[in-house]
């Protein structure tokens, strides 16, 4: 049934170099609207620096990233978030000494029309612009249960809720396709199954696509439809999770050669 | 009554109109002298030129030493306009004037232009900005000045004296602020994609080599009437209390308003973190450019306003170590805090020109360069956030909306 739904992501030939050294090397993949999709592998693997090539943060060497239809190399990050693509960061990196509500607004950016001369005499576009991003941010902020903190400096929020307003503020950029970067990074299980129920509701809430890079298996078997292995950089599986978890390479890669026999 | 004294912009203009009255009287009945006054009017320069550094520095995160360069560029190009006029000669005014106009139209084309491509380099930018900036200043001196000049000065000159002399004095402020601003755009574009540190490094170079070009302003540029190293004497003492207020006034609100809006917040989030801010699809260098030429405007503005009241200008003013003052005295109030800086710099300049010149033996002002390393000494280890931190007064702090109830959410 899947396949029917349009592609909104193809990545064809994606290859990184560091200098001489291969990050990511003829990496490839195709997303379909509304997947929800997995990228494993150990580390050093090459994930996050595709999740860096998609967002425009480093230039690949070679190979073509096409979102709808947009060709994305070359273009700066900012224009490829406007597109539609958030991400999430695997060290958390919010704006530490504003405020959580500040944290939000400043994603809704995008929707900002009001130049100079209305910030400077507070024209009515002015207040109502403003007026309506807050109440924006305020409604996400409920969403995610953040709604009485909203005056809070980001920094001082406990670790789960740093990580939650990380999602949030990803899709105050009005993403169609959101890139997670290990967001159980540092979870505890209970806290991994919460993450797990808000990563389904935020999908079908917000009718997006997701690319999910991981380490915890768990996570990764129980959420995600498909899955791609990465490992030096290059795409050693993919399939369905059921399928990854038998394949003799995926655990070659893991837990090393002799573990097959 | 309790309502109208919570209302801190009301508060804040009242208190503001109190301190232009009171000081407008005390310089009339003589109270504040000669001496004094010019301490006041230089230490409401000093503050646009700090709250300009605030803004690059301290908000937008980007070191910058360049501050001065652009304190020297207003002063010059506003005491040129007036020099000139004065002596019954339009063309500083009608060149300034009418090439930053020009120059601006045509970058605003050039601007549009490039967006039709991706990626283009920051070197390309620079040259098609520089183009068009040079083309817009060459077409008012070859054209706009022998056409437009004469008509213009006897359009002018018609009006009576004192209100003619207003108006040249707005239009040369303004053209030291544009000639600051248009020459930061240009230095931004290309520097402002170093790094923190070598930024700084490079804003320092600029300031130098304003320094050099005001010591050899009437040899190598075509400037006899700067007089180079000598100092440029002879401008109109033009600069008055209701204009050191007003240009102070409009900086502070200016800035206020800026960064209370979406835009202001775009400006911090570069500081706390760029690539976070870029992947939340605000455009950074646009954000950084954007802040370093309104604190460039701030210092051309100052510019003018110190060069019309000294009646004189000269390079060392704009040497290597007065241009670390700015830097001081924003690390010292606060980085991120207009509040620090505003009276920080008041506090600076009183402290440093009037109390230590006049209470101190004279001789003891030579110990100005011992006395405040060691402030500053104390400071770095005492309170290393500034004296004033973070803090605002009401009125230039941020208000936050208050948390919705989940009742209202529904409804």
């Amino acid at each position: 049934m899947t396949e029917q739904r349009p592609v909104i992501l193809e990545i064809e030939g994606l290859t990184h170099y560091f200098d001489s050294l291969k990050a990511v090397s003829n990496f490839s993949i195709t997303l379909r609207e509304g997947e929800l999709v997995g990228l494993i592998g150990p580390n050093g693997a090459g994930k996050t620096t595709v999740f860096n090539l998609i967002t425009g943060v480093y230039r690949p060497t070679a190979g073509s990233i096409r979102f709808r239809g947009i060709e994305l190399v070359g273009l700066p990050s900012h224009e490829i978030i406007r597109l539609g693509i958030a991400r999430t960061f695997q060290n958390i990196r919010l704006f530490a000494n504003l405020t959580v509500l500040d944290n939000i607004r400043i994603a809704h950016h995008y929707l900002v029309n009001y130049g100079l001369f209305d910030s400077f005499f507070r024209t009515p576009k002015f207040e109502k612009e403003e007026k309506e991003i807050t109440e924006l941010a305020q409604e996400l902020l409920e969403i995610f249960g953040l709604a009485d903190r909203q005056n809070d400096i980001a920094g001082s929020l406990p670790y789960g809720m740093q990580r939650k307003l990380e999602i949030a503020r990803a899709l105050a950029t009005n993403p169609q396709l959101l890139l997670l970067d290990e967001p159980a990074a540092g979870m505890n299980p209970k806290e991994i199954d919460q993450l797990m129920e808000l990563i389904h509701f935020i999908r079908d809430r917000f009718n997006l696509t997701i690319l999910l890079v991981e380490h915890r298996m768990r996570l990764i078997m129980n959420i995600c439809e498909w899955i791609t292995v990465m490992d030096f950089g290059e795409v050693i599986a993919r399939g369905k999770p059921e399928e990854v978890r038998n394949n003799p390479k995926v655990i070659e890669a893991y837990l090393g050669r002799l573990a097959i026999r | 009554m309790r309502q109208l004294l919570r209302n801190t912009t009301l508060m804040f203009f009242l208190g503001a109109a109190l301190v232009f009255i009171l000081v407008q009287v005390l310089i009339n009945k003589g109270v504040i002298n000669a001496y004094w006054q010019t301490i006041l009017f230089w230490g409401a320069a000093m503050t646009m030129v700090s709250l300009g550094l605030n803004l690059i520095y301290g908000f937008n995160g980007q070191f910058s030493l360049g501050q001065y360069g652009f304190y020297a560029l207003g002063a010059y190009t506003s005491a040129d306009i007036t020099w000139r006029w004065v002596r019954g000669d339009p063309s500083a005014l009608v060149v300034v004037i009418g090439g930053t106009i020009l120059a601006l139209l045509f970058m605003w084309g050039v601007a549009n232009f490039l967006k039709r491509f991706y990626g283009v380099s920051v070197l390309t930018e620079f040259v098609f900005h520089s183009l068009a900036t040079v083309i817009g200043f060459a077409i008012a001196l070859k054209v706009l000045r022998p056409y437009l000049g004469p008509t213009i000065y006897s359009l002018i000159q018609s009006l009576p004296e004192p209100v003619s002399r207003q108006i040249v004095f707005f239009l040369a402020l303004l053209g030291g602020a544009a000639v600051a601003g248009i020459v930061s755009f240009l230095f931004g574009i290309p520097v402002l994609t170093l790094g923190s540190d070598y930024f700084g490094i490079a804003t320092l170079g600029f300031t130098i080599i304003v320094k050099v070009l005001a010591d050899n302003s009437d040899t190598i540029l075509p400037f006899p009437e700067m007089k180079g190293a000598r100092g440029m004497v002879g401008i109109p003492k033009w600069t008055t209390w209701p204009w050191v207020f007003i240009t102070l006034m409009f900086v502070i609100l200016f800035m206020r308003n800026l960064l209370h809006s979406s835009v202001g917040r775009a400006i911090v989030s570069v500081r706390e973190d760029e690539r976070a801010a870029s992947l939340m699809g605000i455009d950074v260098a646009r954000t950084k450019i954007l802040a370093f030429v309104i604190g460039s405007v701030f210092a051309g503005i100052a510019g003018g306003i110190r060069a019309h009241d000294l009646a004189f200008v000269h390079p060392t003013m704009f040497g290597f170590l007065p241009s670390f003052n700015p830097l001081i005295i924003v690390v010292f109030g606060g980085l991120g805090s207009m509040t620090g800086t505003i009276v920080t710099s008041f506090f600076w300049v009183f402290l440093l020109e009037g109390v230590l010149r006049l209470v101190l033996p004279t001789g003891f002002e030579n110990w100005r360069y011992v006395v405040y390393p060691l402030v500053l000494l104390l400071l770095m280890l005492l309170r290393p956030q500034g004296l004033f931190g973070r803090y605002e007064i009401p009125f230039l702090r941020q208000t936050y909306p208050p948390v919705r109830k989940p009742a209202e959410v529904r409804g």
